[in-house]
């Protein structure tokens, strides 16, 4: 699949808001984000609204036709890309009276707020396992469809949240013993899931040349594609990336945006002098977006759409 | 009804006069235009509904050429239509035919990352997406001959190597084809159950020879050419 930029931009920086902002009302929840008092935890979740925001509105721009993007919110029953415009709209009110709760009492959270609170955390949620639905309810492309990729994007999404959530509590001056010891509990399991992603995608399971031309008993290949340059079609569904240059990614996203980030958090957990740990606080981010970003890029570059077949792939 | 076409890959030739056609009557048709890049340039390309494809099909000697034309195969599980996010996707429900209405899409591109078959292409010019109508503009029209009410591609074939008719009624022309030439699907393991069918390659002999007979002679079989020439 063609790697679109706008996209991969929405995925990692949509996923890290709505994660910052999922662990933010959810240890509100919980009964405070641990050592982050109120003017924080609003910090926090209004950085979340703001990165969310960021990446719905770069969506838009792979559209080739946006004037008609407000017709994206009527078919809920059985478009995914439409539940998570509904749920990331629905999203919106929500945040807004959390924070104003949040801000008119001061952290206390009554009946109210709870509600308001685990309606906000349940919108993210469901807005972010969408944007891995969208992916993995397409049977065209083997390398997609599979729990896996949901798992991948909430993971991902709250793995990047909690980095977030860190930064934010050491640049209020707060300990980050809680927000960095989740912080790498999330990596961790993020890191050892994209692993098990990795892995299953690594040998072709798709359908074959064979049944997509229909002579199931001999090989196959193409002679002639009919067209004397790229169409649509091959330049939206046939990118191909080399063998190298996917490995050496793959090496970005495990150091970049596991490995690094990881290192960092735990000198984190051990240091208290407080411009060494700014530094350290707002390096892991920096550096799992690069990480993330790369990621997303190789999500795409690797997806292989059985339309491939068609024109001379073997398998997908 | 579900309306499709039975397409005989014995037959066809890959002449390309299918596209051709489906190029020419639905550029200006219900979904058209169907735009042209630098159609003057060093890399022609544009929308298309239908392509053309040709496979090697096993080695030598036993290889066989097979051309394949491609178009939407308006599938009984569409899934074009249920990822559509805007409702622009749809399937008629009187006849079964894939549309997509040109006001609604906004471009999204996931119906075309949902359809296996490469039958939808976006129109950059434009912005929206366009596919194959199966001529829903030719076939209803009460204006053209009843002969005439056929899909541009089935009528242009100079082999007749497309049909089109209701896959529904077991009566007619496709299902019989299909029943006696065990038409198949195309990726019939991803569940969409295309409505088109492919016919396969007719199971016959290769060209008789009797091994050991001599060849006749150069100037009788130049006889025997002239003598068929001169009767016809």
């Amino acid at each position: 699949m063609h790697p679109a930029l706008s996209v991969i931009f929405f995925t990692v920086v949509s996923g890290a808001g709505f994660g910052l902002v999922i662990l933010s009302v959810g240890l509100g929840l919980l009964g405070g984000v641990p050592g982050l008092g109120v003017s924080g935890t609003l910090t926090s979740i209004v950085t979340g609204v703001v990165l969310a925001t960021a990446g719905l509105l770069a969506s838009t721009l792979h559209l080739a036709n946006p004037k008609n993007a407000w017709r994206a919110f009527f078919r809920f029953r059985t478009s995914w890309l439409s539940r998570e415009a509904v749920f990331s709209v629905l999203f919106y009110p929500c945040v807004a009276l959390y924070l104003l709760g949040l801000w008119s009492t001061g952290g206390a959270h009554g009946a109210g707020m709870t509600l308001v609170g685990v309606l906000v955390l349940l919108l993210a949620l469901a807005t972010v396992f969408a944007t891995g639905m969208i992916y993995a309810s397409l049977r065209t492309i083997p390398q997609w469809n599979s729990p896996l990729v949901p798992t991948n994007y909430l993971l991902l999404s709250l793995a990047s949240g909690a980095v977030l959530l860190t930064g934010v509590t050491v640049a209020f001056g707060e300990s980050p013993a809680v927000a960095g010891r989740l912080a790498l509990v999330l990596l961790i399991t993020a890191g050892l899931a994209k692993a098990v992603y990795f892995f299953w995608i690594g040998k072709p399971q798709g359908p074959t040349i064979n049944t997509a031309v229909g002579a199931t008993r001999a090989r196959i290949k193409l002679l002639e594609s009919g067209q004397s340059s790229d169409s649509f079609l091959n330049r939206e569904f046939s990118y191909e990336a080399a063998a190298a240059r996917i490995n050496q990614l793959r090496i970005v996203v495990y150091v970049c945006g596991f490995i690094l980030p990881f290192l960092l958090l735990v000198a984190l957990l051990r240091t208290d002098a407080t411009p060494l740990s700014l530094t350290l606080a707002l390096s892991a981010p920096a550096l799992l977006g690069i990480g993330l970003l790369a990621e997303r890029w190789l999500f795409f570059a690797e997806a292989r759409h059985v339309v491939n077949l068609f024109y001379g792939r073997q398998q997908c | 009804m579900k309306l499709g076409l039975v397409i005989d890959t014995d037959t066809c030739v890959g002449c390309h006069a299918c596209v051709v056609a489906c190029k020419q009557w639905n550029t200006s048709g219900t979904l058209g235009p169907l735009t042209d890049y630098q159609p003057y340039g060093e890399e022609p390309s544009g929308v298309a509904f239908n392509r053309v494809r040709t496979y090697e099909v096993d080695t030598y000697p036993n290889n066989k050429t097979i051309n394949m034309p491609m178009s939407c195969m308006h599938c009984e599980t569409a899934e074009c239509v249920t990822v559509c996010p805007t409702g622009a996707s749809f399937k008629r429900e009187e006849d079964g035919i894939v549309l997509v209405d040109q006001d609604k899409c906004m471009g999204c591109n996931l119906c075309a990352w949902a359809c296996p078959y490469g039958a939808r292409e976006l129109d950059e010019a434009v912005g929206t997406m366009k596919k194959c109508t199966l001529c829903v503009d030719r076939i209803y029209d009460e204006l053209l001959p009843e002969a005439d009410r056929q899909p541009a591609c089935v009528i242009t074939c100079p082999t007749s190597a497309r049909a089109f008719g209701d896959l529904d009624d077991p009566d007619s022309e496709v299902s019989r084809l299909v029943r006696e030439r065990n038409g198949y699907q195309s990726l019939p393991e991803l569940g969409y159950n295309p409505v088109n069918r492919y016919l396969p390659p007719r199971n016959k002999p290769h060209a008789e020879t009797t091994p050991g007979a001599p060849l006749p002679s150069l100037s009788e079989r130049f006889k025997s050419w002239i003598d068929k020439a001169i009767v016809r």
